[in-house]
């Protein structure tokens, strides 16, 4: 019997959650089309978990490796931040004097290199000065926002340009760009981790980093790599939310995202520890973590209960995934020797 | 001192000495900086930070980490608020409330952390948005408050000569300062918190309460954010839920940047006041240049940071080679 | 030396079995006040769980334990203590960052309405430190003093509380020979003191300078008890490894010896590190099957953690092929031809969330590099055709390594190892804690691979397979190398002698 794969359960409940609205939500699965681009509450959860499952896409590999990146809601923040400022060159920011004449594809070019080296900050700090992910992340995630800011010289640099807003707002084929967009990243993932090594390499670290030495896999470079891509998702992530709204705002834009990316991955069957990782099972986990804040706004629950329900929901999964607490539940320790 | 000793109190050495630093080159180049009223401004304005940051002292001291202070801080804020403003429950049951709630969130993280072995800064980030929901259910408004004996309290003040004064908010900094020093020097629950930090196996192995004394540090943390979202609420006379929005950020940078490894087991609570002094500074300097704006705060307090990780790397080296 | 009096701590007819493994079967043990008593056996002897069971650790499934004449259960380590059994470990379980003060009294300090009564704990420290007749500076950090301090602490915590019993259980395994003469003054005022002392190593030179008396244990039996001055190193030699030196002769027939030819692939000059083996030298041609004899313990891993690049060697040389290393790095090891196939499965080996076929394959994959991946094709080919070569069992190659029993994990990392057609292969105890039949293979494997012009360093604690597989054999003893023996000389009748004697 082939095994189901880990993320099986997070499709179920996606399907349970899909299921219970069919039955209770007049509407819910209800699709119209106007002006060639399609509407409607299925739609809405594909196009808002966009961000979500970009973060993931990059924090599978990082959780892979079996770190952890929490700066990734601060390089958002500093992507959109140069995106902005390079289209809108306010006269006060140090971008300022950068012209890229408006180019959507070279300001894209030039906020994910941004974030890029956001990433490969991190990595250094992990790979090269061997601190630990949450303490190295932990300095972008404390200083990034004011990097932000400083572009923006503070303010929230607000812009015109259709070509990049369509980034985010945009059509294609009936479907919003950014489903497209995930859609890509996706599949460009997909094809670099498992095309070639790198995703059993990754594997191979996050499971064991002793044998993985032994066995000549450079977990160095390998941990460079995870983080400077998950710096690249996030910055394409902040592309889509500065898009969306025109203007970046360096104080909230991708605000605790990156618990969402987390918990994404997590539902998704990656362990939190390491080792085995699926993209997959990550992107069903933000649709699923979408679905149900779609599901509470549409039942006119107040928004601040998905906090609480999510927060509820990470330490089920923590807990369920947590060798200790399954034996505990089984009962076999149950009085363990002092 | 000898070699060993001096090695171990390096970092805070180093602290004390970038905080006299900081200090004297600020007051030097602006005028009226070195007045007891701005030496005294540094604690009454930075005391909520403080209290957090010292309680949190502990968890990170065990190698641990919680992230859920800062919403706890905006959840106790509101709770408090909102309990004395539209519950009209008297002010001492309003704050005790909001703290016994924090300790409780606490102990519940330290639960989970110290039974299951979960991995802290999960179980936190999960505090994180649980507190945050529970403060944006209780009141998305920030909530102003004018209980009588919470307002005396929220402006008593000792004065000092030169019109600087010792505020409420102060005086439980320095309360918590002296109790959290005297937990951690005096007590065996705090030297088990140092032995955790220095290696959890052998705690075990050498009969302590590594269990007891992890539930105990997370709640002293929680504790501790709840006491600051009381701080917070004297502070400013009001609630607010999205209060402390980043600040277990600050406040785990006061704690590294005061020469606590993050790794766990060396420390120490003064340090950490210390480390909150330094971002004081750096805040009152940027005000008082006028141009710069806030945002260079949590630039220099990255770039902080980023040099307190390295050198802290760089003994931890030193001390591998010389074994 | 031996006071006639009672046992202080007898065991009588103890029995512990774990699943599938009888690891005692009524094995009887007493120890006298003021006796070191060493402790001695093989991987799988009894030994720790003995220890185990001694100090609460594991309850025995039968037998008693007699403390003083007095029957007792300990059923944890902190209830032994509090009888009177204190046990001092291998690694320091101390928290360095304490004060050496705090780290023997932390637990039962004294405390007033202050806290900790800090003069008060330094006096307690500095007398229980007194009792091994050290002075130091109790308010130092304990991770600043050398290990052996460390572990001298250790013993002070652990008789802080009125011992009786001290079980010092592999206590010199990290120190260097000062620092064990140290560690031995320490042992012996306690001695004078009265004290039981249970001595596990497996040094044989401080076996001898230590213990009063021995007792073998091999395969969860006691074998015997011997005053230390009546047994000789050859006697004890060969009660440890199970075979009777008038038996041993020459009844196993070492490999054909094949003359080697050409250059060595790997030569190593009076290697050694500051804190490890020291003096090791040989060399190995195509063809060759080098054995590392010697108890555990003795610098076998270490020796081939140089040679592989894991640790740089603080002395002597290593060449591959004529060319001295420069670069200690696996990595560079493995793209010259080298494949280490380490002792410990769990930690250095598998890779428990990868499949059969990718733990395999991954050593050849990591040689290729990222981006030349081999297809999945090529991978199932590769891995299936050495599977069945090595007869892994079951065949399930995209199961998971977990669920395969030992012997067939290990068969496995051979495997991997096997993929990158190695120019020097290292074997490290390649045969612990697998079947029979799995055994035999592994060491037919190794003579294939020695008449296909294949090296192999071959590391067993089993002597008959060393000396089976092997056409040389380096022993070592106490980390240092005591004897060559080459060709017609290999026999295990040799090497027990060796062990036990060689170089002096």
């Amino acid at each position: 019997m082939k095994r189901l794969p880990q993320w099986a359960w997070a499709l179920a409940v996606l399907a349970l959650v899909l299921l219970f609205n069919l039955v209770l939500t007049p509407g819910f699965f209800h699709i119209e089309q106007r002006d060639g681009r399609l509407y409607g509450s299925l739609i809405d959860i594909l196009n808002r978990s966009a961000p979500v499952s970009l973060l993931a896409i990059g924090m599978t590999l990082v959780i892979g490796t079996g770190g952890v990146d929490l700066s990734v809601g601060a390089v958002m923040a500093i992507a959109g931040s140069v995106a902005a400022c390079l289209i809108a060159r306010p006269a006060e920011s140090p971008l300022g004097g950068i012209n890229l004449h408006r180019s959507t594809p070279l300001i894209l070019l030039a906020a994910l290199f941004a974030a890029l080296l956001c990433g490969l900050f991190n990595g250094i700090l992990v790979s090269w000065l061997d601190l630990q992910p949450i303490v190295a992340t932990l300095l972008l995630m404390v200083a990034g926002r004011g990097i932000a800011q400083l572009f923006a010289n503070g303010q929230i640099v607000t812009f015109h340009l259709p070509s990049f807003s369509a980034i985010a707002t945009g059509s294609l084929a009936g479907f919003p760009n950014p489903v497209w967009i995930v859609l890509l990243t996706f599949l460009i993932f997909a094809v670099l981790v498992r095309s070639t090594a790198f995703g059993l390499f990754i594997e191979a670290v996050g499971s064991n980093p002793v044998a993985a030495r032994y066995a000549g896999v450079d977990a160095r470079r390998i941990k460079l790599a995870v983080y400077a891509l998950c710096g690249v998702c996030a910055g394409l992530a902040g592309v889509i939310g500065t898009a969306d709204i025109r203007g970046a705002d360096a104080n909230n834009l991708g605000l605790y995202l990156e618990l969402d990316a987390i918990l994404a991955v997590a539902v998704g069957g990656t362990s939190i520890m390491g080792g085995r990782f699926s993209l997959i099972g990550s992107i069903v986990g933000a649709l699923l973590m979408q679905a149900l804040t779609t599901t509470i706004l549409t039942r006119g629950v107040s928004p601040e209960t998905t906090l609480v329900m999510k927060a509820l929901v990470v330490v089920a999964v923590v807990l369920l995934q947590a060798p200790a607490f399954r034996s505990w539940a089984v009962g076999i320790t149950r009085r363990r020797p002092a | 001192m000898n070699r060993a000793a001096l090695r171990e109190r390096l970092p805070v050495l180093i602290t004390a000495a970038v905080c006299v630093a900081m200090y004297v080159a600020v007051g030097l180049r602006f005028d009226k900086f070195f007045s007891l009223r701005v030496f005294f401004n540094l604690f009454s304005d930075n005391a909520f930070l403080g209290v957090i940051a010292i309680g949190t002292t502990f968890v990170i001291l065990t190698g641990g980490i919680d992230l859920s202070i800062g919403s706890m801080m905006g959840c106790a804020s509101i709770m408090a608020a909102s309990l004395m403003q539209n519950g009209h429950w008297p002010a001492f049951a309003a704050l005790s409330a909001a703290l016994a709630f924090g300790a409780l969130v606490g102990w519940c993280q330290g639960a989970l952390v110290a039974f299951f072995r979960l991995p802290s800064f999960l179980i936190t980030l999960a505090g994180l948005f649980f507190c945050r929901g529970v403060a944006l259910r209780i009141s998305q408004e920030s909530v102003q408050i004018d209980n009588p004996l919470f307002n005396s309290l929220a402006g008593f003040q000792i004065q000092l000569p030169g019109r600087a004064s010792i505020t409420a908010t102060s005086i439980v900094l320095f309360v918590v300062l002296i109790v959290c020093m005297f937990v951690a020097r005096q007590t065996r629950f705090g030297r088990t918190i140092y032995a955790i930090g220095g290696s959890m196996a052998s705690a075990e192995l050498m009969g302590l309460k590594v269990r007891r004394t992890l539930i105990g540090a997370y709640t002293l943390s929680g504790l501790c954010a709840a006491l600051g979202g009381a701080v917070f609420t004297l502070y400013t006379s009001s609630g607010d839920a999205i209060s402390g929005t980043g600040l277990e950020l600050d406040a785990i940078a006061c704690v590294v940047i005061g020469g606590t490894l993050l790794s766990g087991g060396y420390g120490s609570v003064f340090g950490t006041l210390l480390g909150v002094l330094i971002l004081g500074i750096v805040e009152s300097a940027i005000t008082f240049q006028g141009t710069l704006s806030s945002w260079w705060t949590k630039i220099v307090i990255g770039a902080l940071l980023l040099m307190f990780m390295v050198v802290q790397k760089l003994i931890e080296r030193a001390a591998a080679r010389s074994r | 030396m031996i006071t006639l009096s009672e046992p202080l701590l007898e065991l009588r007819g103890i029995v512990k079995t774990f699943p599938g493994v009888a690891a005692l079967q009524s094995v009887d043990f007493d120890l006298l006040p003021g006796e070191v008593h060493a402790l001695l056996g093989e991987n799988g002897a009894g030994k720790s769980t003995l220890i185990k069971v001694m100090t609460g650790v594991h309850a025995a499934d039968a037998g008693e334990i007699l403390l003083g004449g007095k029957r007792i259960h300990p059923h944890s380590p902190s209830d032994a203590v509090n009888l009177g059994i204190s046990t001092v470990y291998q690694e320091v379980n101390l928290a360095p960052n304490l004060s050496i003060a705090e780290n023997v009294c932390l637990g039962r300090e004294a405390r007033g309405p202050l806290g900790i009564r800090w003069s008060d704990l330094r006096r307690r420290a500095e007398i229980a430190l007194d009792r091994l007749g050290l002075k130091l500076d109790v308010r130092l950090p304990l991770g600043s003093v050398s290990i052996a301090l460390q572990q001298m602490v250790a013993i002070a915590r652990a008789l802080d509380v009125s011992a009786k019993v001290l079980v010092l259980d592999e206590p010199t395994s990290s120190l260097d020979a000062n620092e064990v003469a140290q560690l031995f003054g320490v042992v012996r005022s306690l001695k004078d003191q009265g004290l039981g002392i249970v001595f596990v190593t497996h040094f044989l030179d401080q076996v001898y300078e230590l213990s009063d008396r021995i007792t073998v244990l091999r395969n969860g039996h006691k074998v015997g008890a011997w005053r230390a001055d009546e047994l000789s190193r050859l006697e004890l030699v060969t009660n440890m490894i199970g075979r009777d030196a008038s038996e041993l002769d020459r009844t196993e027939e070492a490999a054909a010896g094949v003359a080697a030819t050409g250059e060595p692939v790997v030569s190593a000059q009076q290697i050694g590190t500051r804190h490890g083996v020291s003096d090791v030298s040989f060399d190995i041609r195509p063809g060759e099957v080098l054995g590392l004899a010697g108890l555990l313990g003795s610098g076998r891993t270490e020796t081939l953690r140089m040679v592989f690049g894991l640790d740089k060697p603080d002395m002597g040389k290593i060449e591959r092929s004529g060319v001295p290393i420069r670069r200690f790095d696996p990595k560079q090891s493995i793209r010259e031809g080298f494949a280490l196939c380490a002792e410990d499965r769990k930690r250095e080996g598998i890779f428990p969330d990868l499949s059969v076929r990718e733990n395999i394959i991954l050593v050849l994959q990591a040689k290729r590099g990222w981006l030349r991946k081999l297809s999945f094709r090529s991978q199932s080919a590769l891995a299936g055709d050495l599977a069945s070569r090595l007869r892994i069992h079951p065949p399930d190659l995209e199961g998971s390594i977990d669920r395969l029993s030992g012997g067939n994990q290990q068969k496995a990392l051979i495997a991997r190892w096997l993929a990158v057609e190695p120019a020097l292969l290292m074997l490290d105890e390649p045969t612990r804690g697998i079947d029979v039949g799995a055994k035999f293979e592994i060491m037919s494997l190794v003579e294939e691979l020695r008449q296909d012009g294949g090296a192999v360093i071959f590391v067993s604690s089993e002597l008959p397979e060393v000396v089976r597989t092997s056409t040389k054999v380096l022993v070592l003893r106490d980390r240092k190398a005591v004897g060559m023996l080459e060709g017609g000389q290999v026999s295990e009748e040799r090497v027990v002698r060796e062990i036990a004697e060689g170089g002096a």
